[in-house]
C-alpha cells in the first residue's frame, strides 16, 4: 500500500493464484465498513465481515481497479494488468 | 527630522504611515469616514508594486488582508464602526492563527449607522472585546495628523514582532483634519519585520516556540508548506482539543501582550506642582483636554493629564500614580463612558472618577472639560 | 495501484474524520489526481476552504493550507492570489458553506473571474452541523430544520456561476470520479474563476432522513440520474424530469482578474 506502506500500517494482501502480480491490499485500519468497493466490484470480489473488508475471491479479480477509485479512504489498493472478467 | 513637509488629512497621513512601513497590499470597502485611506492607498500602491483591491464587503476585505499576509505581505485594511463589527470573527482568526495585519477603525458616531459624519470614540472597548473568545487585544489611539503617520508605523511594527493584528483608532475629527506633518526619510524610522524561520522545510513548525512565545512565520509559496487553521492547534499548526495542549497556547496569545508591554506602552504623563485633579484623555479628546487644562493652570487649578497612546494593553502604572496624587479624575469620551471603566478599575477607588460624555455628533469642547474640572475643584 | 496518492498526503493523518460512506474522500482523491495530472508543484499550491466536512479537507494534504472562517474560503483565496498571482488557488467548500454564508463572496469572485478554482462539494445539505438544509436541498426534502419538508427551492450551482460571470462552470460526480478528476483539472488550468459543482453523499444526515438507502445507494443514483450535457440535448422534456446535467457548461476565455490589475500596475508606474 502506497501510503500505508510509508506509515508502515498494518495491511492485508490478497495474491492471486496464478501469481501473475494481480493483488488486493487493504488497510483495515483505514476501512470503515461502508461497503461501496463491496457493492460496486463488477466481479463480487470483496465482501464484509466484522465491518471491515475482506477479499473473498481474489482470483475473479480483473484488476479493473473500480475499488480504489471509489474507496473514500484510501482502504484498498489493488495492483496487476487488468483482464477481462467472467461479468464482461 | 528631517523629511518631507506636507499638508494631510489624518487619513491620508495613515496611508502614508502605512507605505513607510513596507505595506504593499490593502483590501478595503468604502465607509465613512475612513474612505480617503482605501482612495489613497488605490492611486499609490500599484506604483509600488504593490496590490489595492476593494472587496464585496468588509468581511471580504479582512478576509483579503489576512491571506494576503500569509503570502509576506504587509497589509492594511480601514474601516469604521459598522465595518468594524462586520470584521470581528476575522480579526479574531487573524489571532489565533498569528498573522500580522493591522486595522484602521476612524471612528464615528454610533452604534449601528450612528452619525457617519460625526465623530466618536464608543469603538474603544470594542477594540478589546469585540472578537469572541480570549484574544491578545493591542489598540493605538493618535491625536494628530503626524502621530497618525508615526502610529501607523507602530501599528505595523507591533503587529510583524508579535504576529498578531493592531487596530489603530482614529477618528472622524482627526481623521479628517488637515495638519502639517513631516515624512521621514526612508530608513530614519525603524521598521521591524515578522520573525522567519532559519529552520529547513521539513523540521518546520508554524508555532514552534521554542525560541520564543512568537514563532517565526514562513511565506505561503517560499518552501515551507503548513497548515493555518482558526481551530485551536498545536505546534505544528493542526487541530487539537486536548486540554493539556489547548491551555498553554491560548495563554501564550495572552502573554504576547503581557510579555511585552515594554514595546507596546506608550503615553503622555503630565503633572504641575500640587494638582489634586487629573484628567484621562484620548484621541481628539486629548487636544481639548489640553486647552482645558492650559485654561485652567490660567484660572489657577493646577491639573495633571495621562494621555493613553497605546490604548490597549492599558497604562496602568501612570493612571495609579495620578489615582494616589489627586482626587478627582475626569475622563472626557465621545461615548457615554467606556475608558472610564478601565481608569476605575486600574485606580481600585484611589480617588473618584468622572466622566465628560459626548455622543451629540459635535467634539468635546475645552470648555466641556473646563467646566467640570472647576466643578470638582 | 491506479494511482499513489502518497506524495500528496501528510503523514499520520488518515483515517480522516469523514463518516463510514461519505463521499468527501472520493471527491478529495479526485483532487488529488487533478492536481498531478495537470503537474503543479506542491510548494507554489495553495487550498483555501471555509467551515463544513468538506472543508477539512485541505489538512490531509500536502500543500500550502488554509482553512478559514465559514464562507470565507474566496477571500481569503483572492488576498493569496493577488499578494503573490503566480501562486497556484484552490478553493474547497461545501455548497452551504459556499452558496449561503459565501454567497456574496461566491457571486463576486465569479464576477472578477480571478484565477482561482473552486470545488464545491455539494451534497444538499449541512453535514458537519448534524444536517440541516442548505441553499442546495431539493424543495420538499427533510432536513434538521425542515421537519415538514423544504419549503424552500434549490440553487442550480452552475446556472448561479454562469449567471455571476465565471468562465469555467462544470459539474461532475462521484460516481464518475474520473470525468470529476478531468473536470478539475480542466478548472485548474483554466485562466479564471473554475467553479465545478462536485455531486457527493451525505448518507449520514441526509441520506438517512430522506430514506435514500446505503452510502452506495446514493453513489448509484447519480450514475442513474444525470445525464451528459450533449446526451440531454437529445431526451424529451419528459426523460429529463428529475435528471441532472454533468459536463462541462462553459469554457470561456476573457480577461482575468490579476492580469488586469497588472496592467493598473503597470500603467501607475508609466505614467
Amino acid at each position: 500500500m502506497s501510503i500505508a506502506k510509508a506509515l508502515k500500517e498494518e495491511t492485508i494482501v490478497s495474491e492471486n493464484s496464478e501469481k501473475d502480480g494481480r493483488k488486493i491490499t487493504i488497510t483495515p485500519r483505514y476501512c470503515k465498513g461502508c461497503e461501496i468497493c463491496v457493492k460496486l466490484c463488477p466481479e463480487s470480489v470483496l465482501e464484509i465481515k466484522d465491518f471491515k473488508i475482506h477479499v473473498a475471491r481474489i482470483d475473479d479479480c480483473t484488476a479493473c481497479m473500480l475499488c480504489e477509485l471509489r474507496c473514500p479512504d484510501f482502504a484498498i489498493e489493488v495492483d496487476g494488468k487488468a483482464k477481462k472478467g467472467k461479468s464482461s | 527630522m528631517s523629511g518631507k513637509e506636507v499638508f494631510y488629512q489624518g487619513n491620508e497621513a495613515c496611508a502614508e504611515g502605512a507605505l513607510y512601513a513596507g505595506c504593499r497590499f490593502f483590501g478595503g470597502y468604502p465607509i465613512t469616514p475612513s474612505t480617503e485611506v482605501a482612495e489613497f492607498l488605490s492611486r499609490r500602491l500599484p506604483k509600488v508594486g504593490g496590490a489595492f483591491i476593494q472587496m464585496e464587503d468588509e468581511i471580504a476585505a479582512m478576509a483579503s488582508i489576512i491571506g494576503a499576509s500569509l503570502v509576506g505581505k504587509k497589509s492594511l485594511t480601514a474601516t469604521s464602526g459598522p465595518g468594524m463589527s462586520l470584521k470581528l470573527e476575522n480579526i479574531g482568526f487573524a489571532c489565533i492563527t498569528e498573522v500580522p495585519c493591522v486595522i484602521v477603525n476612524v471612528m464615528r458616531g454610533g452604534p449601528s449607522t450612528g452619525l457617519p459624519t460625526g465623530p466618536g470614540q464608543s469603538d474603544v472597548m470594542q477594540a478589546k472585546w469585540g472578537t469572541h473568545g480570549d484574544h491578545p487585544a493591542i489598540a493605538l489611539a493618535p491625536a494628530s495628523v503626524q502621530e497618525i503617520f508615526d502610529e501607523t508605523v507602530r501599528a505595523f511594527n507591533i503587529s510583524e514582532r508579535l504576529r498578531t493584528p493592531v487596530i489603530l483608532l482614529t477618528d472622524e475629527i482627526i481623521g479628517h483634519m488637515r495638519e502639517k506633518i513631516v515624512i521621514p526619510e526612508e530608513g530614519e524610522l525603524e521598521i521591524w519585520d515578522r520573525p522567519r524561520p532559519e529552520c529547513p522545510p521539513e523540521e518546520y513548525l508554524p508555532y514552534d516556540i521554542s525560541k520564543g512565545i512568537v514563532p517565526p512565520m514562513a511565506d505561503f509559496g517560499s518552501g515551507y508548506r503548513y497548515h493555518v487553521t482558526g481551530l485551536n492547534h498545536d505546534a505544528s499548526g493542526f487541530p487539537t482539543n486536548k486540554p493539556s495542549l489547548v491551555q498553554p497556547e491560548e495563554e501564550r496569545l495572552m502573554a504576547k501582550v503581557t510579555e511585552n508591554l515594554d514595546i507596546l506602552e506608550k503615553y503622555e504623563h503630565f503633572t504641575k506642582d500640587g494638582a489634586k485633579i487629573g484628567v484621562v484623555a484620548y484621541g481628539s479628546s486629548a487636544r481639548s483636554t489640553k486647552a482645558a487644562i492650559q485654561q485652567a493652570q490660567e484660572e489657577g487649578i493646577p491639573v495633571d493629564f495621562v494621555r493613553p497612546i497605546t490604548l490597549w494593553p492599558y497604562p496602568v502604572k501612570p493612571t495609579i500614580e495620578m489615582g494616589e496624587k489627586v482626587d478627582y479624575i475626569v475622563v472626557p469620551e465621545m461615548n457615554l463612558g467606556q475608558m472610564i471603566d478601565e481608569v476605575q478599575r486600574c485606580i481600585e477607588g484611589r480617588a473618584k472618577v468622572v466622566g465628560v460624555n459626548r455622543v451629540d455628533g459635535d467634539p468635546i469642547t475645552p470648555e466641556n472639560i473646563l467646566e467640570k474640572i472647576r466643578e470638582v475643584a | 495501484m491506479a494511482f499513489n496518492y502518497d506524495e500528496y498526503m501528510r503523514p499520520g493523518k488518515l483515517p480522516h474524520i469523514w463518516c463510514p460512506g461519505c463521499a468527501h474522500g472520493i471527491v478529495m482523491k479526485s483532487i488529488i489526481r487533478a492536481i498531478d495530472r495537470v503537474g503543479l508543484e506542491k510548494d507554489r499550491t495553495v487550498i483555501v476552504s471555509g467551515i463544513g466536512c468538506a472543508s477539512r479537507m485541505p489538512g490531509y494534504v500536502d500543500f500550502n493550507t488554509l482553512h478559514t472562517t465559514h464562507g470565507r474560503s474566496l477571500p481569503f483565496a483572492t488576498g493569496v492570489k493577488m499578494a503573490d498571482p503566480s501562486l497556484n488557488v484552490i478553493c474547497v467548500a461545501g455548497d452551504g458553506d459556499a452558496l449561503a454564508i459565501g454567497g456574496n463572496h461566491f457571486i463576486h469572485s465569479c464576477r472578477r473571474n480571478i484565477d482561482i478554482t473552486m470545488i464545491v462539494f455539494n451534497n444538499n445539505v449541512y453535514g458537519m452541523t448534524g444536517g440541516q438544509f442548505s441553499p442546495t436541498t431539493p424543495h420538499g426534502k427533510l432536513a434538521s430544520t425542515t421537519p415538514y419538508g423544504n419549503p424552500d427551492y434549490a440553487f442550480d450551482v452552475v446556472e448561479l456561476s454562469m449567471g455571476a460571470g465565471a468562465t469555467y462552470v462544470s459539474r461532475g460526480t462521484v460516481y464518475h470520479a474520473v470525468p470529476l478528476e478531468r473536470q478539475i483539472a480542466d478548472g485548474i488550468t483554466h485562466k479564471g474563476l473554475s467553479v465545478i459543482d462536485a455531486l457527493c453523499t451525505c448518507p449520514t444526515t441526509y441520506g438517512r432522513r430522506n430514506k435514500l438507502g446505503s452510502a452506495t445507494d446514493m453513489i448509484m443514483w447519480f450514475k442513474d440520474n444525470t445525464v451528459g450535457i450533449k446526451a440531454a440535448e437529445k431526451l424529451s422534456p419528459e426523460e429529463m424530469e428529475g435528471k441532472i446535467r454533468t459536463g462541462v457548461f462553459r469554457k470561456d476565455v476573457k480577461p482575468e482578474y490579476c492580469e488586469e490589475y497588472q496592467k493598473i500596475i503597470e500603467m501607475a508606474q508609466g505614467a
